[in-house]
């Protein structure tokens, strides 16, 4: 008995971090493959008399000498949109229902984990801290921002879409679209009624700016630098704690199993003892806190927050989910992991390869247009054959 | 008093009046069947029982306790086990966790186990299929899955809604063996829905026949089989 258990323990960690890896390598690996072919193909071009003239070095040599931060960059903003996406489908997965209130659950995860953040450091805990305390006064944001996104996430079920479980499927979705207003003008409500004051930006502490080196390849004369920053080390940590933690909470416990029941047949799962709406509960609950845990991580790696800083996140999660795959918690982490390196790559090459054409801002359309194409050609997305993961 | 009993009740799907007013009782022990054809409220009865249907008027009382509209999973916590019309298996839950869902209610593993183990003495074939998707198998075993899944959580009344649909004739014995068993051996009292009002009839001690909402019959096994009316209805002459 206690062993079967063990070894199941065992592989529902292990099946994820595999899948993480196989799904970082590869996307990595397919990407860059694409990108420096293009660059080869475009030698002798326009663009590699640009490059040569600004960066003194050949358009091939430019790209590959970047390639490395790309990629590590293209990582972290990954799993960043995977955490966020984990919520949209989980939420599927159970209710068959986008829950376009999400990003705002998201926003508020981030806004309380600053807050909390800006009190301690104007209660002086902050400046100077250590490096460890630090660490555990990020974990108590990134708790605080969990337990309001997910309370939140809670109440918005209860009050917004549970009385309309029975009506058309338009019809909570139109909810969800309301509420996600509403939740958004709530912030701006309680932030300019406290602190007059809609952006806001996260104290600099600890040692989370810092830089530190993973290798400098020599390369042609230059070097090709492989470093991370320390904040970037946690969101990617902090998020495979997430995916690999959710993955072992839906498909080895008690409760994972009921979810998976409720999300299949709701009626048969009550005929088992289950209380549904419990169930529905939790489900929001997690994909809420996970959700705001992900916020506190965003305005961690991006510093500045303002209360529309749900929507991008929230949008490109929710393409990340149909990605990879919506009601699918694998497909969810390889949706997101797809898009924050397409997103990045798009954003640090498009530029240089158009000759300025095309800037980093049009990363976004890219990004959407595979989306359009992933949609048109795989409706179900790309792991939407395997059910056997749903939520 | 009776362990189930129903006073008239009546429910409704939207406006389609379903039961117009049942009243029924099982006693402790008993094996009591519910015939009739097709849209007759057959199923609707033990969902309303059960709780997933809304009974507007009437009462529902278990044990002398009144539980019409409880929510069904408290139903089910005090002893009503219900194996649904069509076998409601969870499609992408294996069978280990079929099984494991059917005693969603007990905290204890090993006893879980315990009565897993009891589930496959039953339905050998079971235990060969462990690691096998629901939804991938045969009709037979769905239903030998579904039953065996109503006595995880060993109910003092289990509710089945047509154990034998779609069966081949070897697995229809099979299965009323079982229902048999569970009732003499285990002391489970039953209360069975069936189109197959023969092998219905054969293994229960009361019927009661339902028509378009209604009881229109009741008695012992032999009463109504030997009824002309439900002989030329439900026994083909
Ligand atoms: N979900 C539903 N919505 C609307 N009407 C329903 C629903 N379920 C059942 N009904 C109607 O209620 C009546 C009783 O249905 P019920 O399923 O109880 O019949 P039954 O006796 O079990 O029939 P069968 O032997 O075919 O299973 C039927 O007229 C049916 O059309
Ligand atoms: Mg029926």
């Amino acid at each position: 008995m206690r062993r079967v258990f063990n070894s199941q323990t065992i592989r529902e960690i292990l099946r994820p971090l595999g899948q993480i890896v196989v799904f970082v390598t590869a996307s990595g690996v397919v990407l860059s493959l694409l990108i420096l072919l293009l660059a080869l193909l475009l030698r002798g071009s326009a663009a590699d008399q640009a490059t040569i003239e600004r960066n003194g070095m050949d358009i091939f040599t430019y790209t590959l000498v970047n390639l490395p931060q790309v990629l590590i960059d293209g990582v972290t903003i990954g799993f960043v949109y995977a955490a966020i996406a984990l919520g949209y489908t989980m939420v599927y997965g159970v209710l068959e229902f986008i829950n376009f209130a999400h990003s705002e659950i998201f926003a508020i995860g981030a806004f309380v984990g600053v807050e909390a953040l800006i009190f301690l450091e104007s209660a002086g805990m902050l400046s100077g801290a250590s490096n460890l305390s630090a660490y555990l006064w990020l974990i108590l944001a990134i708790l605080l921002g969990m337990i309001a996104a997910g309370s939140v996430a809670i109440l918005v079920e209860m009050s917004a879409y549970r009385p309309l479980r029975h009506a058309p499927r338009l019809v909570p979705l139109i909810s969800a679209i309301g509420v996600s207003f509403f939740l958004q003008d709530a912030i701006r409500l309680i932030e300019s009624l406290t602190t007059g004051q809609f952006h806001r930006i996260i104290p600099t502490f600890g040692n989370f700016d810092e830089r530190f080196s993973l290798a400098s390849i020599p390369y042609l004369g230059t070097n090709i630098n492989l470093d991370i920053q320390v904040k970037s080390v946690w969101v990617i940590f902090a998020a495979i704690l997430m995916l690999v933690g959710l993955n072992y909470l839906v498909n080895a416990t008690k409760l994972g199993k009921a979810i998976r029941s409720v999300a299949q047949d709701q009626a048969t799962a009550s005929l088992m003892g289950i209380n549904v709406n419990r169930i529905i509960s939790l489900t929001f609950l997690i994909g809420g806190a996970l959700g705001g845990a992900a916020g506190v991580l965003y305005a961690l790696k991006f510093t500045r927050i303002d209360p529309f800083v749900g929507f991008f996140p929230g949008i490109k999660a929710f393409t990340a989910a149909v990605l990879g795959g919506i009601g699918n918690i694998t497909g969810a982490l390889l949706g997101g992991i797809v898009l924050g390196m397409l997103e990045t790559f798009a954003g640090s090459y498009l530029n240089v390869f158009t000759v300025g054409a095309f800037g980093a801002e049009y990363k976004d359309i890219l990004a959407f247009g595979i989306l359009i194409l992933v949609l048109i050609f795989r409706p179900s997305g790309l792991l939407g054959e395997q059910v056997g993961q749903k939520a | 008093m009776s362990l189930l009993e129903l006073q008239n009740v009546h429910s409704f799907y939207g406006h389609i009046h379903a039961l117009k007013g049942i009243s029924l009782r099982v006693e402790e022990g008993e094996v009591v069947t519910l015939i009739g054809g097709n849209g007759a409220g057959k199923s609707t009865t033990l969902r309303t029982i059960s709780g997933l249907v809304h009974a507007r008027e009437g009462k529902i009382l278990l044990n002398g306790q009144d539980i019409t509209n409880l929510p069904p999973h408290e139903i089910v916590s005090i002893g009503v086990g219900h194996v649904p019309e069509g076998r409601g298996i969870f499609p992408r839950l294996t069978v280990r966790e079929n099984l494991e869902m059917g005693a969603y209610t007990l905290s204890n593993p090993a006893e879980v186990e315990r009565r897993m183990e009891a589930v496959f003495e039953l339905f050998p074939r079971l235990k060969e299929r462990i690691s096998q998707k629901g939804g991938t198998l045969s009709g037979g075993e769905q239903q030998m899955l579904a039953t065996g899944r109503g006595l995880m959580l060993r109910p003092k009344i289990l509710l089945m809604d047509e154990p034998s649909m779609g069966l081949a004739p070897v697995l229809v014995e099979l299965i009323f063996g079982v229902i048999r068993n569970l009732n003499q051996q285990d002391g489970t009292t039953i209360l069975l829905v069936e189109q197959n009002a023969l092998m219905a009839l054969k293994y229960a001690n009361r019927a009661y026949v339902l028509e378009t909402g209604k009881i229109v019959l009741s008695g012992s096994s032999q009463e109504i089989a030997q009824n002309p009316e439900v002989k030329k209805a439900y026994l083909g002459g």
